[in-house]
């Protein structure tokens, strides 16, 4: 299993013009190295409220049951339309916001969100770098200010954290002579964003979530930041959630890869799989629309249509069934697990949620955390016997 | 901070070197730059400092005693000798009594907002900071403020509460309470959900270091513009209670009284009447383009 992951780190990284891919990523993800940052079930449901008495008459299903963890050293691109929830998962795993079910568990330890202590020293470890480098940074505060602001919360003195501060604009390639005084509107997009990272790695943390971090920026200086924090992973040992919507970029960074489909975890695998073998009818549409370089790859697959279904009503059964073209009765009724993908490395085949509650499932037999490269797909087509039509077996 | 020599040292790509034309400077240092280059905010800027000046040193400047009545000089045009402003209906001098009267009215006509501002602002910043039921008790709450005009609600008040300066000042700080609290809250909820709050909140700070740091100091600027705005309307406002009865009572000099007490006299010598009436007109019109320019120069993004 972990062979499929080494070539596919290979493979990929020679594509960025960057000799300097990411270090052992591909490595150590093979080894049984317990995960960072596991999660499980997590849900965010938000109400609809409407009518006279403002009673909640519908529920925004935002993320649904998602399950992921990540590795300490690997990066896990998550990919996936507006709207289907990545930037609420960022949200949830930094307890921004409060999540209505599931157990997040960070370096072993289960984080409880009533533990004020505990999440004080959770997000120290967990930072986040939003989407808008304006908006997320403070107008009126010299940028100094606003990287010192971290360390100071956590009680390292004013002359520690400037000068930690200092030595985090060098490290973002800034210079600080220049810089710190600084206010947000004197600098550009992408000066603003090595702030914004500047800012995360101020608390020393070993987990970043990059969410849409590079988004806004137009491409010369996205392809800077995005160089920037691939040094900075090799040179900190930093561990990422990256998140975006264009999947170059999450092919670029990524080690391993989960698509989101309103709300649910559709397929969840190794870069390489995920771009030469996905297995979901979604990714392969997300696939199709992404634009190439390379006339060879173009493919004549019909492109998705359609927006998504609306995430208050999504449909019963599979949420994709309603723009995909293998559809099949079994679609409309049942929900497709998450389950490893035949003929790939690590599955043991069958369901791969059994026996997740009993006893010590880190080590468990079930094949799904100690599976390195493993490559997951919730979709009825390729369940041994689900009921569907193409389906193998 | 920045400075040539540092840069010389170090040659740095051209993206940087564009930013040296650029050199930073604190915000109050830019506020300030602008507001040289505004002609109107600096000429209303003085207008009001004079005002609010010879109000305060009235006792030094002042020609005559305001409270000296004679019956001989009564309505004396404006240039008579020894009245520059003439005098009014009991024959006191108008320049001092408009001097003197300054004291009052603005007295009057500030410390309602900034009362208001005080407790408005925290209603505010408490409703918007925390939301939920909270912002819907203090907003509803408020709302009921508002079912009322602002006049009749000063004059409710007011009268409910009886003549003078004290209760006059109370009235029209309750007037001000709700438009200050709304604006306040708006703002706090806008700045609340932006990113650095929630990246403040991402490094583990509590919530009141977040609202002083990172929301009090965007939320302050637009809501002091805002109550300055509101100094112009509070000096009308403190006069008309003046001008009914139900703010100071005579003998003392106060714009708004002294308007009511003229007004009789209107067709006796209206350019005399009509000099307390346009002292409320310039100082609030000028409070107003002051908080104008304010707001344009406080504005960094523009």
């Amino acid at each position: 299993m972990s062979g499929g992951a080494d070539t596919r780190a290979g493979g990929t990284r020679s594509e960025g013009a960057q000799g300097a891919g990411p270090q052992g990523g591909g490595a150590r993800s093979g080894s049984a190295a317990p995960p960072l940052l596991e999660v499980r079930d997590l849900r965010k449901h938000f109400p609809v409220r409407g009518g006279i008495l403002n009673r909640t008459v519908a529920w925004v299903k935002a993320v649904d049951d998602v399950d992921l963890h990540v590795r300490p050293g690997e990066v896990l691109g998550i990919v996936g339309e507006s709207g289907c929830g990545k930037s609420t998962t960022a949200r949830l795993l930094m307890h921004l916001i409060r999540a209505d079910a599931g157990r997040v568990t960070f370096d072993g330890a289960l984080v409880q969100a009533d533990d004020a202590a505990g999440l004080r020293e959770v997000r120290r470890q967990m930072q986040m770098v939003f989407q808008d480098s304006y908006s997320s940074l403070n107008p009126r505060l010299p940028i100094e200010e606003t990287i010192m602001f971290g360390p100071k919360v956590h009680g390292v003195s004013a002359g520690a954290a400037r000068e930690r501060a200092r030595e985090l604009f060098t490290l973002v390639g800034l210079d600080p002579a220049q810089f710190i005084r600084r206010y947000p509107h004197e600098l550009s997009g992408g000066q603003r964003q090595r702030v914004n990272i500047a800012r995360a790695l101020a608390l020393e943390p070993r987990l970043l979530i990059l969410d849409e971090a590079v988004s806004a920026l137009d491409k010369s200086v996205e392809a800077q930041v995005l160089n920037l924090l691939l040094a900075l992973r090799r040179e900190l040992g930093l561990t990422y959630v990256f998140i975006s919507h264009d999947l170059n970029v999450v092919q670029y960074m990524s080690d391993r890869v989960l698509v989101m489909y309103l709300g649910k975890v559709v397929e969840i695998g190794p870069t390489a799989d995920i771009y030469e073998r996905m297995q979901h009818p979604y990714t392969e549409a997300l696939l199709s629309a992404m634009p190439s370089m390379d006339p060879d790859r173009r493919t004549e697959r019909p492109p998705l249509t359609g927006d998504p279904p609306n995430p208050i009503n999504p449909p019963p059964g599979c949420r994709f069934h309603t723009r995909c073209r293998f559809a099949d009765d079994v679609c409309r009724r049942a929900e497709p697990r998450l389950a490893p993908v035949q003929g790939a490395g690590g599955g043991t085949g069958g369901d791969g949620r059994g026996g997740r509650d009993g006893g010590n499932d880190r080590n468990g037999g079930n094949g799904r955390n100690d599976t390195g490269g493993s490559h997951l797909v919730a979709c009825h087509m390729r369940a041994v016997g689900s009921g569907h039509g193409l389906a193998p077996g | 901070m920045t400075t040539a020599p540092a840069l010389d040292g170090k040659p740095r790509a051209a993206v940087d070197a564009a930013q040296v034309a650029v050199r930073s400077r604190g915000y109050w240092a830019t506020v300030a730059l602008r507001v040289r280059d505004d002609k109107v905010t600096i000429v209303c800027g003085i207008v009001l400092l004079l005002i609010i000046l010879s109000a305060v040193f009235a006792d030094l400047i002042a020609l005559a005693d305001p409270y000296k009545a004679s019956m001989l000089k009564r309505l004396k045009p404006i240039g008579t000798p020894g009245y520059p402003l003439g005098a009014d209906e009991m024959g006191r001098d108008m320049l001092t009594r408009l001097i003197y009267g300054g004291r009052l009215s603005l007295f009057m006509g500030i410390s309602p907002i900034v009362i208001a501002f005080a407790i408005g602002g925290s209603l505010g910043l408490v409703a918007g900071f925390l939301g939920g039921r909270v912002n819907m008790l203090i907003m509803r709450v408020m709302d009921i403020f508002y079912a009322f005009p602002s006049v009749l609600l000063a004059v409710a008040i007011s009268g409910a509460l009886g003549a003078g300066i004290g209760n006059a000042i109370v009235s029209l700080t309750l007037v001000f309470i709700p438009p200050i609290t709304r604006v306040t809250e708006s703002v706090t909820t806008a700045v609340r959900s932006l990113d650095y709050v929630e990246a403040a909140r991402a490094s583990g700070a509590g919530s009141l270091t977040i609202i002083r740091v990172h929301i009090l100091s965007n939320v302050l600027g637009p809501v002091f513009i805002y109550a300055t705005s509101l100094i112009s309307v509070s000096i009308i406002l403190a006069s008309g209670l003046s001008f009914l009865g139900l703010g100071t009572e005579p003998p003392e000099p106060e714009w708004g009284l002294m308007l009511n007490t003229l007004r009789q006299s209107i067709y006796v010598n209206p350019w005399v009447a009509a000099l307390p009436g346009a002292m409320i007109f310039f100082t609030s019109l000028t409070f107003n383009l002051l908080s104008d320019g304010l707001r344009s120069a406080m504005d960094v993004r523009l």
